[in-house]
């Protein structure tokens, strides 16, 4: 009796630490919301309380800050990017885990090393090959220096590497070369890990700011996180404008995250325990 | 249902295999008739399931040649040498269920999808998982796992099977029936099985004949009688039979500067035994009582009807051996002496 109390008392406080910090961490979303439902002249006024709900300083936000463009442009970059990042990463992965061939460790070594330097550190250089490729202002300049991640090859490697080699060469006497075992075995049996990656790489690409304010300066290619910057210096005297704005670009994102939440916490956590 | 599988003898020619600088099969030569129930026995670390590998293609011998049928397959790819393999681990798909598990090799192969399916069924039936085929791995036991890893072995018609330890996951009792199975498999389907353990039981009861590994090399090859009755080495004298053969030094049983060998079931507890054993063990084992002793230095066993006299432990006992039941060995080599 007295361990269940205990038990039960422990759940409670759980709990309650479980909602003050959901109440945390979705406080600032409230505040967004309510604030992009407001007309221009009332979102100072009690910031926290909904009041004249009105969708215009959406529809202003979405007009003004060519938000359309830069959605369609965020999204086809996001794509690009992620589709990429997995297909690089699956590949290269494959060759680390069931290839042989000489300096394969040192390689990894190499590839891995990569992490360890930030982006700001090479943005310069970057840009400047952008530049003399002729790339700026363009999805290739947005999309290309992001096709492949040596963090994405380590997540893969990571789970490839769980798969029994007795597998492998089961498929290799049922006739399976390498291009049939990653698509027949490798990559169903890492979906979960692959899905992940998938999600981390669309919304680091999504959330992207410094790379595309560099090397783009016609507002055709705004991304989502560039055509809100732009709105904010466009608007600087309608603070809910942005805020109109943020609610927009972080939709998507939202649906993502929300749609695939699961796989996301089965990638990270893939590998974890046995079995 | 029986197969009309193609048959195939297997012959290795000085076949080696080095791993960084390292043997870990030493020059092995070795024929396997058609539709023999082969089995290569031998502790941990002796190169049988390296040697297993080579056949099966999954390793390039350093040196040697492998031949299935007339054909050399050193160059040939594992997935045309029409060999099987079933692993230790099973190595099945997790994520398929048994009839994809099953069906794969053919799929591979490019088999029509009814003529695959109809395959798979009957592979299946005559394994009894008839009913399990919409299940995935994860939903079997071990003893049914192993028989998907074996149905997807037989589903292809292979000419020589190769087995890697494949009963060793189980537990006693299902691996006593999985053997029953295997042999009954083999009758079946009438192909050659080369068959990979540590265990001399299974060694014993499945094969036609036994090859037995020591360090990278056979080192005999018979009949599993033959090789109980004439062990070629101390080595397989000690390995094959529980318990093992006790082996004296020269001069404590017989006159002469040989090893001499005895079984502990031809040794027998006797007033006019010629030696003295202190005994030091009594094990009841119901069918049989074990006990054990020590001659000089020398540890042995006696092998005793279940209701003898049991020896107090501690006390001095005569024991005696026939003759005829005494195997001799080179001191230095080792090695079996037929006089």
């Amino acid at each position: 009796m007295a361990i269940d109390q205990i038990r039960g008392g422990r759940k409670i406080g759980r709990y309650v630490l479980l909602v003050v910090m959901a109440a945390i961490v979705l406080f600032p979303i409230y505040v967004m919301v309510i604030g992009a439902l407001k007309p221009g002249n009332k979102v100072l006024v009690n910031p926290l309380l909904p009041s004249n709900v009105t969708f215009s300083t959406i529809t202003r936000a979405w007009r003004s800050g060519h938000l359309a463009r830069a959605l369609v442009n965020s999204s086809i970059v996001a794509l690009v990017v992620t589709t990429a990042q997995v297909i690089t990463s699956v590949m290269a992965a494959y060759a680390f885990v069931f290839l042989k061939f000489p300096g394969r460790t040192v390689v990894f070594v190499l590839f891995l090393a990569t992490l360890l330097v930030p982006l700001e550190a090479t943005l310069t250089v970057n840009r400047r090959t952008m530049q003399s490729l002729g790339w700026l202002n363009s999805y290739k300049g947005l999309t290309v220096p992001f096709l492949a991640t040596a963090f994405g090859i380590f997540m893969i490697r990571q789970v490839f590497l769980t798969i029994p080699k007795e597998m492998r060469e089961a498929a290799s006497m049922d006739g399976l070369g390498h291009i049939g075992f990653l698509r027949e075995v490798a990559v169903p049996l890492s979906r979960p890990t692959i899905g992940a990656l998938a999600l981390f790489a669309f919304l680091t690409s999504w959330n992207q700011y410094l790379w595309p304010v560099l090397i783009t300066t016609n507002s055709d290619y705004n991304t989502v996180q560039t055509g809100i910057a732009a709105l904010q210096r466009a608007s600087l005297s309608q603070p809910n404008l942005v805020i109109a704005g943020t609610v927009i670009i972080a939709l998507p994102i939202f649906v993502v995250l929300i749609s695939f939440q699961r796989q996301l916490v089965r990638g990270l956590t893939a590998g974890a325990v046995k079995g | 249902m029986a197969y009309p599988l193609p048959v195939a003898n297997v012959r290795l020619k000085n076949l080696t295999k080095q791993f960084d600088g390292v043997t870990a099969v030493d020059g092995v030569d070795l024929d396997v008739a058609d539709r023999e129930f082969m089995i290569l026995l031998g502790p941990s670390g002796c190169g049988k399931s390296t040697l297993l590998r080579m056949i099966a293609g999954l390793e390039d011998p350093t040196e040697g040649e492998v031949y299935i049928g007339e054909t050399m397959v050193n160059d040939v790819l594992p997935k045309d040498r029409d060999v099987a393999m079933v692993f230790q681990s099973y190595a099945l798909y997790p994520h398929k269920t048994v009839q994809a598990n099953i069906e794969f090799p053919l799929k591979v192969r490019k088999v029509d999808k009814v003529e695959r399916a109809k395959s798979a069924l009957a592979a299946a039936e005559s394994l009894g998982l008839g009913e399990y085929m919409s299940r995935k791995p994860g939903a079997l036991s071990g003893g049914q796992r192993q028989r998907v890893a074996l149905a997807r072995a037989i589903v292809r018609k292979p000419a020589v099977f190769c087995m890697d330890e494949p009963l060793s996951n189980l537990d006693a009792k299902l691996r006593g029936e999985t053997r029953a199975e295997l042999i009954a498999l083999h009758q079946r389907l009438e192909s050659t099985f080369i068959y990979v353990t540590h265990d001399q039981v299974e060694a014993m009861t499945m094969g036609n004949r036994i090859a037995v590994m020591s360090r990278g090399k056979i080192e005999q090859v018979g009949t599993p009688q033959d090789v109980y009755d004439r062990p070629a080495s101390v080595f397989i004298a000690q390995f094959v039979g529980t318990p093992p053969m006790n082996i004296l030094p020269a001069g404590s049983i017989e006159t002469g500067k040989h090893l001499v060998g005895v079984r502990p079931e031809h040794v027998h507890i006797s007033p006019e035994g010629s030696l003295a054993m202190t005994v030091t063990l009594v094990e009841q084992l119901g069918h049989e009582l074990l006990v054990t002793g020590r001659v000089g230095e020398r540890r042995v066993v006696v092998r005793q009807p279940a209701h003898s006299v049991v020896p107090e432990i501690g006390a001095e006992v005569r024991i005696v051996a026939d003759a005829a039941d005494l195997h001799r060995f080179d001191p230095v080599t080792e090695l079996r002496i037929d006089i």
